[in-house]
């Protein structure tokens, strides 16, 4: 065993890029509530950017190396630390035996991810290790980790081997990271860029303009499953029911108390709510970084656009895969 | 039966994913086709699909739009929306009407009212019926299953009487116990895990819904015909003990 859970902070957790294929069975697809921070910390080991890794929320973790490991740290700034020193993010770090990682609070940003070269040796479960607490599957024993809990990780590749070799050679040259700001922002009010969802034109017209106007507050009723706001309740023209349909991560639901929910990753795989919006796909990764009791500003943006910066992220994100393999073999 | 135009309304979800809308309302017609067109894709599946999900009228397509836009030989259409909207136009064109599939009859056991229904007494009165009434009408139907969704194995059913037909509530709770009987408008369902929601809860079922350890991992499945059989306590406890 080579990882020991010490303290397993607010709510830690195993997450991949989700649980996709049996949403027709109503399970969910779970997956890093962050995206883009888990691919990316997987791209620093050498992993398959989609494997598992921990998603630390909030507070604390501590964990202990019992073997030595390459990690990468990246996602919301919860303060790391290795022996008590300053952990660096966005970079692959080598961790060594008998050495503690441990966590603080979140200076900005929600959740961290880490990933370890080889990824965590957990079984699949419906073809993902993500961990879905409602349901007890996925992750370790379908939980969050606990104290005492053992983590392993699996074999490294060459990629990895390469880092490892640079890091018990040259420490003092190993001064890159990731410029992160070219995905994600941690700012504490975000401007959230949605489309019309499909029920926008039956609110009223002042709900209309207030969803883009005014500001809405994340509250304390913020989960992996749904971000309710606070704000100006938005109504709509007239009453109706609809039946429930597919809805995806970033759909805004509003029910008739006229206060949205932002869906989230662990959200039902149907609703039956007015859909008033739908956040674009590259601002996912800013919303799923926020503190309860912060601002979103609603922003109208394009379909046409949306999927141009997504296509946009995605070939940078490609650019940056190929900037790590080279760091690797560039000695 | 010969080749039959579907006429279908597509609209996105999003940059990621959209919606096949095949009709309005709860009807045994709209739900084939929905059923006829996810068979479809499942066999034809395109470049970047990554799963489709039925409902009672509509099918959601959820797909990679990078990988669609990469599958894309036309530039001038670099829209993965409207790639991916012109393939599933040309798949309703060859889509063949069939018949009714078989279907299994399941009966339900549920204890009404009480702790197990705290909202049964709310829909009696919204209706001005008795608490009598409402057991006798909501166990007297028979359900189709149009689709499982909202959670692991909830099921949703159409059939239900108009009588007792009611809205969800305001706002939704924040835990239902797994079990859980409800009513949203003119849908009955049972709440398979503990999760928040807005249907009015009836009753409670002591049958487990979600077994993540089979394959498929529900109880019932879209197509299933359902009964309600109202049961005591007492009787809600034999089936839970028979469980262990």
């Amino acid at each position: 065993m080579s990882i020991k859970v010490i303290h397993p902070g607010l709510l830690t957790t195993i997450q991949d890029l989700g649980r996709f294929g049996s949403q027709k069975f109503g399970v969910i697809v779970s997956g890093a509530m962050d995206p883009i921070s888990l691919r990316i910390a997987n791209l620093l080991v050498g992993n398959n950017e989609g494997e598992g890794a921990l998603e630390i929320t909030l507070l604390g973790t501590t964990l202990q190396f019992d073997t030595d490991e390459l990690v990468a740290i990246t996602g919301g700034d919860l303060q790391p630390t290795i022996d008590g020193e300053k952990a660096p993010m966005w970079r692959p770090v080598l961790i060594r035996k008998g050495s503690v990682l441990q966590f603080k609070s979140a200076i900005n940003g929600c959740r961290a991810y880490v990933a370890f070269a080889g990824g965590i040796v957990v079984p699949e479960v419906m073809g993902s290790k993500s961990t879905y607490l409602r349901a007890a599957i996925g992750g370790l024993q379908g939980r969050a980790l606990q104290k005492g809990d053992e983590l392993d990780s699996g074999d490294s590749n060459p990629l990895s081997q390469a880092f490892v070799q640079q890091l018990e050679k040259m420490t003092a040259h190993f001064n890159w990271s990731v410029d992160y700001t070219e995905f994600i922002s941690f700012d504490k009010t975000q401007t959230i860029r949605v489309l019309h969802g499909a029920e926008f034109e039956r609110f009223d017209i002042e709900s209309q303009q207030a969803f883009y106007s005014k500001p809405y507050k994340l509250t304390t009723q913020a989960d992996r499953m749904g971000y309710r706001l606070d704000g100006e309740p938005l109504s709509l023209s007239e009453k109706f029911e609809l039946l429930s349909e597919g809805v995806t991560y970033g759909t805004i639901q509003v029910p008739s108390n006229g206060q949205p929910i932002i869906l989230m990753v662990d959200r039902q795989t149907t609703g039956g709510y007015p859909k008033i919006g739908q956040v674009i796909s590259v601002d996912l990764p800013c919303l799923a970084q926020m503190q309860p009791n912060t601002n979103i500003q609603f922003k109208k943006f394009s379909l046409e656009q949306a999927e141009v910066e997504l296509i946009k992220q995605e070939q940078l994100l490609r650019k940056l895969a190929m900037g790590i393999h080279f760091k690797a073999l560039h000695k | 039966m010969a080749y039959q135009k579907i006429n279908a309304h597509i609209r996105p979800l999003g940059d990621s994913a959209l919606v096949i809308q095949l009709g309005d309302g709860i009807s045994l017609a709209i739900h084939e086709k929905v059923k006829n067109i996810s068979n479809l894709l499942e066999k034809e599946p395109f470049t970047g699909l990554i799963e489709s999900v039925p409902s009672y009228n509509s099918l959601t397509i959820y797909y990679n739009p990078v990988a669609v836009f990469l599958s894309n030989t036309d530039k001038a259409s670099a829209s993965p929306y409207k790639k991916v909207s012109a393939i599933i136009l040309s798949l309703l064109d060859q889509l063949e009407t069939s018949e009714t599939s078989e279907q299994r009859l399941i009966t339900l056991p549920v204890v009404y009212g009480g702790e197990f229904g705290p909202d049964l007494e709310y829909v009696a009165s919204y209706h001005g019926l008795s608490v009598e009434d409402v057991i006798e009408i909501h166990s007297s139907n028979e359900y189709l299953v149009y689709m499982i969704g909202f959670a692991p194995g909830f099921p949703f059913m159409g059939g239900m009487d108009e009588r007792i037909a009611t809205p969800r509530k305001d706002s939704p709770r924040l835990a239902i116990t797994p079990g859980s009987v409800g009513i949203a408008g003119k849908q009955t369902g049972i709440y398979p895990l503990e999760t928040p929601g807005g249907w009015q809860i009836i009753g409670r079922t002591p049958l487990d819904l979600f077994l993540p350890e089979l394959s498929p991992p529900t109880l019932l499945q879209a197509g299933d015909r359902i009964r309600y059989v109202p049961i005591t306590l007492e009787e809600y406890a034999v089936y839970k003990e028979m469980k262990q």
